[in-house]
């Protein structure tokens, strides 16, 4: 029995505001414990909601950079459930009229281009975090409680663990390139679930839906998927049945195991909330959003291929996160050559980040030093190697380059009237030298520049020196 | 008619604990409740738009300022247990955390 698979992703993103979508508390990672919180993220009689522009706008940012059409009359509601991570015993969401509808997302996966719908976008608020003492308590910090997130439904569009994690790649680079959301999957910023089924192929009804949770990782997903495909394969051929359940992934044995069986469908008892108004999403305000989207990775990509002149991959390279194509583009706006920024930021910079386990924002380096620094390898100043000593002095410590090349002398020997009495000295001494050369013995050239390297500590021009060299050689 | 098992659905998802007794009362009066609402369904809404709010207003939008409109000793003030300002409660290992 062959078997056919299908593939649901919910995808919830926190969206970058300074405070909360229903209340005015601050939202910031890592604050301490419970400092961001006010009586509305408490849920105290009494109190009233309020809908926070900038997350509705941002959110509206996300729906259009995935092709999806705005509702342009909503309102919220409630979603009513009991768990300490939220004391108002309900989330305020868009149950009826979400935000957005009917988007897609292009993959490509073997060469093989396809586009995955995204059923619809809504938004909604995040819980509070709790950790879980072996003492019979758990802890609460309702600083999270009441963060604005956008939940992206994609369709039953997809049919491969491999498709699936194209569509979250490509997803997280889209919202990335938006600013509306930092989507880092390891600071929760992008949480991912799944819902799997399989079904004998040329089978009408879909089969038994899975959901897997605990899903960390990308990587996490396309391996959570496939140990289900081959799970579910497994039970099926040998004439059992699927359960409606809810499993977990094991990263350490990469197997899933179930966390609860569902019976029936969640009960959240939906109404639309009473403490908001109606919302009408003005044509003109939707228009102004997308007018003002900031460029996408692939138009980013583009550019850099027609207009700087950058090879194909290594502009998808620098393309492949925003912090990357940013800094390259502010780099360049410093009048530093594209290609000599690109090379830098894919070789030494790229290389520095690996060794060090950081990110590029976690670096001293700014895109104004790296531009410096390139300038002053473009107008002879500096020669590369000694660049590279100026690099790690730049992103190590935030020096600015042009002021510590000069008080550290590094500044390169170009000047012929400097280099050329030396050469001539080089040359008197070495006779043994000239003669090599007369017979073709071009040993002898590497012989004589390693001469000058030495007299003016590395720091001759070689272009230059080697030209004066030449020339001298030639006349005697 | 309502059953005894809605009563009882109903009851756990507010969260609510009856005894018997109470139980059957409660289904008899919210049966009652129910068929008087039920009423309403006896008009006919063909082409009408559903009404999702009753207040005069519409799309009144926050600016996106973060603004601490209490203190943390404030908020916590009426919390029963507290631990190095964290909120101290039963451990519920039934249900995870990110819903």
């Amino acid at each position: 029995m062959n078997f056919e698979t299908t593939i649901g992703l919910e995808v919830h993103v926190e969206l970058k505001t300074k405070s909360k979508m229903y209340s005015p508390s601050p939202v910031a990672y890592g604050a301490e414990s419970n400092i961001n919180t006010n009586v509305i993220d408490f849920g105290f009689p009494g109190t009233l909601p309020t809908v926070n522009k900038n997350g509705y706008r941002l959110g509206v940012m996300v729906a259009l950079a995935l092709n999806a059409e705005i509702e342009h009359h909503t309102h919220f509601d409630r979603k009513n459930y009991f768990y300490p991570d939220n004391p108002k015993a309900y989330q305020i969401t868009q149950q009826d009229k979400p935000l957005g509808h009917d988007g897609y997302i292009e993959i490509e996966v073997d060469g093989k281009k396809k586009k995955i719908g995204v059923e619809e976008l809504h938004v909604e608020e995040d819980a509070g975090k709790n950790t879980h003492g072996n003492n019979g308590y758990s802890y609460v910090d309702l600083n999270r409680q009441g963060t604005p997130l956008i939940e992206i439904v994609s369709k039953p569009d997809m049919h491969s663990p491999e498709e699936a994690y194209q569509y979250l790649e490509n997803l997280r680079k889209i919202v990335q390139f938006t600013g509306a959301s930092d989507v880092k999957m390891e600071e929760g910023s992008m949480r991912v679930d799944t819902n799997i089924s399989i079904r004998p192929v040329g089978s009408k009804d879909y089969g038994t839906k899975v959901e897997l949770k605990n899903l960390n990782s990308f990587n996490h997903v396309k391996l959570g998927l496939a140990y289900e495909e081959q799970r579910q394969a497994a039970i099926l051929k040998q004439g059992g049945h699927i359960d409606q359940e809810t499993r977990r992934f094991d990263e350490k044995t990469g197997e899933t195991f179930l966390m609860r069986v569902k019976s029936g469908a969640d009960d959240y008892r939906y109404f639309p909330e009473p403490d908001l108004p109606d919302f009408e999403i003005s044509p003109e305000w939707i228009s102004e959003i997308k007018a003002n989207l900031p460029e996408t990775a692939a138009k980013r990509r583009e550019r850099y291929i027609n207009e700087l002149g950058i090879p194909e991959y290594d502009a998808g390279v620098l393309t492949d996160t925003k912090e990357m194509s940013d800094f390259f583009d502010e780099a360049v706006s410093y009048k530093a050559n594209p290609k000599l920024v690109s090379n830098w930021l894919m070789g030494e910079v790229n290389g520095y980040l690996n060794d060090k386990k950081i990110g590029l924002l976690d670096t001293k380096l700014t895109p104004e030093h790296l531009a410096k620094m390139i300038n002053l390898i473009s107008n002879g100043t500096i020669s590369s190697k000694i660049a590279k000593k100026v690099f790690q002095e730049t992103i190590s410590n935030g020096t600015e380059p042009e002021e510590w090349v000069k008080s550290k002398g590094l500044v390169q020997e170009s000047d012929p009237a400097v280099l050329k009495p030396m050469i001539l000295e080089i040359l008197d001494n070495n006779q043994q030298s000239i003669d090599d050369f007369k017979n073709g013995k071009d040993r002898a050239v590497g012989f004589l520049i390693g001469q000058i390297m030495k007299q003016t500590h590395g720091q001759a021009n070689p272009k230059v020196a080697n030209k004066l060299l030449m020339e001298e050689l030639k006349s005697r | 008619m309502i059953s005894k098992d809605e009563i009882l659905h109903v009851a756990a998802l507010a969260n609510l604990k009856f005894e018997d007794s109470e139980v059957d009362s409660f289904v008899s009066q919210l049966d009652k409740i129910v068929n008087m609402e039920s009423k309403l369904s006896s008009v006919d809404t063909t082409g009408v738009e559903p009404t999702y709010n009753m207040g005069d207003t519409n799309t009144v939008f926050r600016e996106d300022k973060g603004i601490r409109t209490q203190t943390r000793e404030q908020m916590l003030e009426n919390v029963p247990e507290t631990d190095n300002n964290l909120i101290k409660v039963p451990t519920i290992v039934d249900k995870e955390d990110d819903e």
